[in-house]
């Protein structure tokens, strides 16, 4: 049994040893939101933040998580409104087929978090772990920097 | 993923006490990067898993006699950014910079890379060109290894069963020395390097002679490996350009590079050549600048 906070709810949940917590918070918890793209850590689809560090929760162990927080892509909005991250997403276009979108838009969460003006090579170094098939990285960069703009 | 079973204790010696328990069945895990990842491959399956992740203690960077020691659950991301590597050791703080991305650094810690001996790892090259040692731990006994003494081959590492890394001790460089690190990789940044080097060269007080040159080397062998036959090209001798070329063409003798998508075996020996005449370059122009007393 592992106790995990999850946006903000907690959750006592009953996890096999070997549970990945990129599965404990899909499958377990219903968080779908979460990709699994490699299932090696390389492409950043699973991103999500464990006591605010992103990490790929695909080479996560949910028991990682035991007695900490996990912000997911679902715990970005409040209520109706969406996160600055997210409206400028939609706004700029920051994405085309949506897979890698919750990983991209977490980690870019995290960037403005620990340094809300990032450069464009600040920027590019800390979603460089992100990747698009779809090589939108041009407008994913924009975003980030309207975002950035955008936070009060 | 095989079951196993999970303890996270909550004190080091707890942590050993299970890991001696378990003897080769157990299998410690921090940041879980490589781990885990082996763990889903099913290339592992322990009996036990040790988290040594609610052990405290083992996350501080720190001065201590002339040298910076980094506890064993430092991760890579906070071994990048601490300020007192930064002053002391740039060179191995851009190195950890060097290693995968951002969310990858958040988790790999120092010790579980070293105790993983992957020989593509980018910070056992630094840590061997700077003469690091390793802190190692079991229950009731302690010892201190070279690192150099620690990797016996591929992902082989002299640890026993029971033991764990507890810490890697970096000796700071002495006056008249310089340090780089060249990672070449000509695909992705976040990917392993084709052939990584470290060089450190520390001049004698004239600011001609070499005093000691020391070269690590990634990617192409085994394990990572310093460079003894290109160091004893340099110590002792007045430096020029085509001393630095022949002690690049010696260190080919050193390595024994697999053939890989990073380039074949052949490829990699030759740019092992290349690029340890350009770390040496750079480790010694830093080190002229600091005879003269800049930095």
């Amino acid at each position: 049994m592992i106790r995990l906070t999850v946006n903000g709810t907690s959750h006592d949940v009953e996890v096999p040893s070997y549970r990945t917590l990129l599965d404990c918070l899909r499958y377990d918890l219903g968080l779908t939101g979460s990709k699994e793209g490699c299932g090696v850590g390389v492409c950043g689809a699973c991103t999500v933040l464990l006591d605010g560090k992103m990490i790929s929760s695909c080479i996560a162990l949910a028991a990682f998580a035991d007695g900490r927080e996990v912000t997911t892509i679902e715990g970005l909005a409040e209520d109706e409104r969406l996160h600055p991250v997210q409206q400028a997403f939609i706004d700029f276009g920051g994405f085309q087929c949506g897979i890698c979108t919750p990983g991209q838009v977490v980690a870019a969460k995290a960037l403005l978090d620990t340094n809300p003006n990032p450069s464009e090579a600040e920027i590019r170094e800390w979603m460089l772990g992100n990747l698009c098939r779809c090589t939108g990285y041009y407008k994913i960069v924009e975003s980030i920097r309207a975002a950035a703009q955008a936070r009060p | 993923m095989n079951a196993f079973d999970y303890r996270a204790p909550r004190s080091l010696d707890e942590a050993l006490a299970i890991l001696q328990e378990y003897g080769d069945e157990a299998k410690a895990i921090a940041g879980g990067t490589a781990l885990v990842t082996m763990l889903r491959q099913r290339l592992l399956r322990p009996a036990c898993l040790v988290s040594l992740r609610e052990v405290p203690g083992c996350d501080r960077v720190e001065a201590t006699n002339g040298a910076v020691r980094l506890g064993a659950l430092v991760t890579h991301r906070d071994a990048e950014l601490a300020p007192l590597l930064r002053e002391r050791l740039p060179v191995l703080a851009e190195t950890f910079r060097r290693v995968g991305t951002i969310r990858i650094r958040h988790m790999g810690t120092v010790g579980g890379a070293l105790a993983h001996a992957d020989p593509n790892q980018d910070p056992p090259v630094t840590l061997l060109a700077l003469g690091a040692r390793v802190e190692i731990r079991q229950s009731g006994g302690r010892r201190e290894l070279p690192l150099a003494e620690l990797f016996r081959g591929y992902y082989e590492t002299a640890l026993e069963p029971g033991e764990v890394i507890t810490a890697v001790s970096v000796p700071l460089l002495p006056p008249a020395s310089g340090a780089s690190f060249i990672k070449f990789l000509p695909r992705t940044v976040d990917d392993y390097a084709t052939v990584a080097v470290a060089a450190t060269v520390t001049l004698e007080s004239d600011g001609e002679r070499c005093r000691e040159a020391r070269i690590g080397l990634g990617s192409v062998g085994m394990t990572p490996l310093r460079s003894p036959s290109a160091e004893a090209q340099l110590a002792g001798q007045r430096l020029d350009e085509s001393l630095l070329r022949a002690a690049g063409d010696a260190a080919r003798a050193d390595v024994d590079p697999l053939s890989d998508h990073r380039g074949s075996a052949a490829y990699k020996r030759e740019m092992t050549a290349v690029m340890v005449v350009r770390a040496l370059t750079q480790a010694w122009e830093a080190a002229r600048r600091a005879v003269r007393g800049v930095r």
